[in-house]
C-alpha cells in the first residue's frame, strides 16, 4: 500500500518536468518535419503547398550544403584535435606538483566562462587584426609579414577561437580522470624501468581513454552547432568559407525567409546530431549501470 | 640529492605551468587592460601593456551611450529566472528518480539527455514562428521559457547524481522515529540536498548567462542580454576596442568569478556524471 502510494507520488513529482520536456521536444520537431514538406516562404504568404521531398532535394543537392558540411566537419575535427591533444598535455602538466598550481588551474579554465560573442570579438579585433592586432605586432617584431587571419585563413581562425574556448573543458575533464590514476601503479612501472614515454602510452593513455571518449562526444554535440562565433566574426564568409550547417540553416530561415528549405536542413542537422548522440547515450548509459 | 632533483623538477614545472597559464589567460587579461585605455592607446603600435594613462572613461561611455544597465538586467533576469524555474521543475523529478526509482527511471533519464542532443537549428524555424505569433519575440519571458527547457535535462541530471549520494538509510531511520513526510523533507533531506542544489544552480546560471544561440536569434533591442548586446559590436563599432573591452569585461567578470567557485562541480555537471 505504502509503496503504491509512494510510486504514485513519484509519478506526480516527475510529471511536470517530463511532460514539458516532451512537448518542448516533440512540438517543434513535428512542425519542422511538417514545414520541410511545404513550399513555404515568409515573403510570399498564402502560397504554401505540399511539395514532397523537393526541399530535401534542393537542400541536399545545393553545393552550399556540401561546402557547409565540409566546413562543419573541419570545424569539429580541427577543434577536437587541438583540444584533445592540448588537453592531455595540459592535464599532465597541471597534475605535477608545482608552486601556484591552484592559481594556474584557475587561469587555464577561465576561457570556458567567457561568452562566445565576447571571445570571438576580442580575438577577431584585438588579437587577429591584420594591422593593429597583437599577433600582427608579434609577427612584425620577428620580421614576418602579419597574417590577415580572417581573409587568408577564415575557417582556421574560427577553429582557433573555438578551440581556445573548449580547451579548458577538455583539460578539466582529463585532469579529473588523471587524478584518479593509481600512483602506486606508476611507481611500480617506474621501478621496473619503464621510461616516461612508455609509462604514458601503456598506463596513462589507457586510463584516460574513457575520459577522452566523453570529451570527444560531448564536444562534438556542442561543436556541431557552433553559431555565435561565426555570426559575429565572418557572417559565414568570405563566400561560404566559414558557413557551417547551423549557419546555413539560419541564413536560409531568417535571412532568406525560406521556411520550407530551412526546415529540411534542420531535419538533416537533427539526423547528423543523432548519429553522434546515439554513441554518447550508450556510453553514459553503460556508466549509469555501475 | 633526491630532494634537490625534486625541487629542480618542481621549478621546471612551475615555469612551464605558469607560462601556459599566462598564455591561455592572456586574451582575457588583454581585454581587461584595454578597457582602461583610451581608444588611441588601445590601437597603438607597439601595444601598451601596463604603462599607459589608466582611465575609467570607457565604462562611463558604455553605460551612457547604450543603456548597458538594461542589458545587464536582462542577463540577470533571464539566467536567474530560467535557473529557478528549472530547479522548481527538476527538484521534484530528480528527487522521485533518486529515492523511488522504478524500472523506467533509467530510460527517462536517458531520454531527457537525448533531448539535449537535438541541435537548436533543428527547431529554430518553428520556435521563431511560434514566438512571432504569440508576441514573444524580444521578450524576457520567452527567453526564460526557452532557456529553462534547454537546461532542464542538465539540471535534472546533476540533481539526480547529487541526490543519489544521500544515503537512503537516513530516511528510513527518520521514518522509524515517526517523522512525517513533511518533517522528513524539511529536517533531514533539505540540509543534505542544499549543497548539490546550490552547485547545480551556479552551473546553470553560468550556462544560461553565456547561451548565445537563442539569445541572438530571438531578441532585438528590448530583451537582449549581454551576449546579444556585445554582438552589436561586430558592426564597425568593433573598431572601438576600448569600449568593446569595457563592455566585455563587465559582461564576463561576474560569471568568471562564479565559474572559478564552481570548478569542482563543472566536470560532473557537464559530463552528466560520466566523469567525477
Amino acid at each position: 500500500m505504502a509503496t503504491l502510494q509512494t510510486r504514485a507520488t513519484a509519478r506526480i513529482m516527475m510529471s511536470p518536468a517530463v511532460i514539458l520536456l516532451f512537448l518542448w521536444m516533440i512540438v517543434p520537431l513535428v512542425m519542422t518535419l511538417y514545414f520541410s514538406f511545404l513550399r513555404y516562404n515568409l515573403l510570399m504568404p498564402g502560397t504554401e503547398e505540399y511539395v514532397g521531398f523537393l526541399n530535401y532535394r534542393y537542400f541536399l543537392t545545393d553545393p552550399a550544403f556540401f561546402t557547409a558540411l565540409g566546413n562543419t566537419l573541419l570545424l569539429v575535427g580541427g577543434t577536437l584535435l587541438i583540444t584533445v591533444i592540448g588537453g592531455i598535455l595540459l592535464a599532465i602538466v597541471l597534475d605535477q606538483p608545482f608552486w601556484g598550481q591552484g592559481i594556474v588551474r584557475l587561469l587555464v579554465i577561465a576561457p570556458f566562462f567567457v561568452m562566445p560573442t565576447v571571445s570571438a570579438l576580442v580575438w577577431k579585433n584585438m588579437l587577429m587584426h591584420p594591422v593593429n592586432g597583437l599577433f600582427a605586432w608579434i609577427a612584425r617584431t620577428f620580421g614576418f609579414a602579419p597574417v590577415d587571419w580572417f581573409a587568408q585563413v577564415p575557417l582556421f581562425s574560427i577553429i582557433l577561437i573555438v578551440a581556445w574556448q573548449w580547451l579548458p573543458f577538455a583539460t578539466l575533464i582529463l585532469l579529473t580522470a588523471l587524478q584518479s590514476l593509481d600512483g602506486e601503479q606508476i611507481e611500480a612501472a617506474e621501478m621496473d624501468g619503464a621510461g616516461p614515454l612508455s609509462r604514458f602510452i601503456y598506463l596513462v593513455l589507457p586510463h584516460l581513454s574513457r575520459a577522452i571518449t566523453v570529451v570527444i562526444l560531448i564536444q562534438t554535440i556542442f561543436l556541431l552547432s557552433v553559431f555565435a562565433e561565426i555570426l559575429v566574426t565572418t557572417n559565414g564568409g568570405p563566400g561560404l568559407q566559414t558557413t557551417n550547417i547551423a549557419y546555413l540553416i539560419y541564413s536560409q530561415a531568417l535571412l532568406q525567409f525560406d521556411v520550407g528549405g530551412a526546415s529540411a536542413g534542420g531535419i538533416v542537422a537533427v539526423i547528423l546530431a543523432n548519429i553522434v548522440a546515439f554513441f554518447l547515450i550508450r556510453l553514459i548509459g553503460k556508466n549509469l549501470e555501475r | 640529492m633526491a630532494r634537490s632533483v625534486t625541487t629542480q623538477r618542481k621549478l621546471i614545472f612551475t615555469i612551464i605551468g605558469w607560462s601556459i597559464g599566462f598564455l591561455i589567460f592572456f586574451p582575457i587579461l588583454w581585454t581587461f587592460l584595454t578597457s582602461f585605455k583610451t581608444e588611441g592607446t588601445a590601437v597603438a603600435t607597439p601595444p601598451q601593456f601596463l604603462f599607459f594613462d589608466w582611465t575609467l572613461e570607457n565604462y562611463h561611455e558604455v553605460q551612457s551611450r547604450s543603456d548597458y544597465g538594461k542589458h545587464v538586467m536582462n542577463s540577470i533576469v533571464i539566467s536567474v529566472g530560467s535557473t529557478l524555474l528549472g530547479l522548481a521543475l527538476a527538484i521534484p523529478a530528480a528527487w522521485a528518480m533518486a529515492f523511488s526509482p522504478t524500472k523506467r527511471t533509467k530510460d527517462i533519464l536517458m531520454w531527457m539527455l537525448s533531448t539535449k542532443m537535438m541541435p537548436s537549428v533543428g527547431v529554430l524555424v518553428p520556435l521563431y514562428l511560434i514566438f512571432r505569433d504569440w508576441g514573444l519575440l524580444d521578450s524576457r519571458l520567452g527567453l526564460v521559457a526557452v532557456l529553462t527547457m534547454i537546461n532542464l535535462p542538465i539540471i535534472v541530471w546533476m540533481l539526480y547524481t547529487y541526490f543519489k549520494e544521500i544515503p537512503g538509510e537516513i530516511l528510513e531511520a527518520a521514518r522509524m522515529d515517526g517523522a512525517s513526510l513533511m518533517k522528513e523533507i524539511i529536517y533531514v533531506l533539505t540540509p543534505m540536498a542544499v549543497p548539490g542544489i546550490a552547485s547545480t544552480m551556479l552551473l546553470n546560471i553560468i550556462l544560461a548567462w553565456n547561451e548565445a544561440f537563442w539569445t541572438l536569434n530571438l531578441t532585438a533591442a528590448n530583451a537582449a542580454p549581454l551576449t546579444a548586446f556585445i554582438a552589436s559590436y561586430s558592426s564597425p563599432e568593433g573598431l572601438f576596442w576600448a569600449k568593446l573591452s569595457a563592455a566585455s569585461t563587465m559582461a564576463i567578470a561576474p560569471i568568471l568569478i562564479m565559474g572559478w567557485f564552481s570548478q569542482k562541480q563543472l566536470v560532473r555537471g557537464l559530463t552528466f556524471g560520466a566523469v567525477k
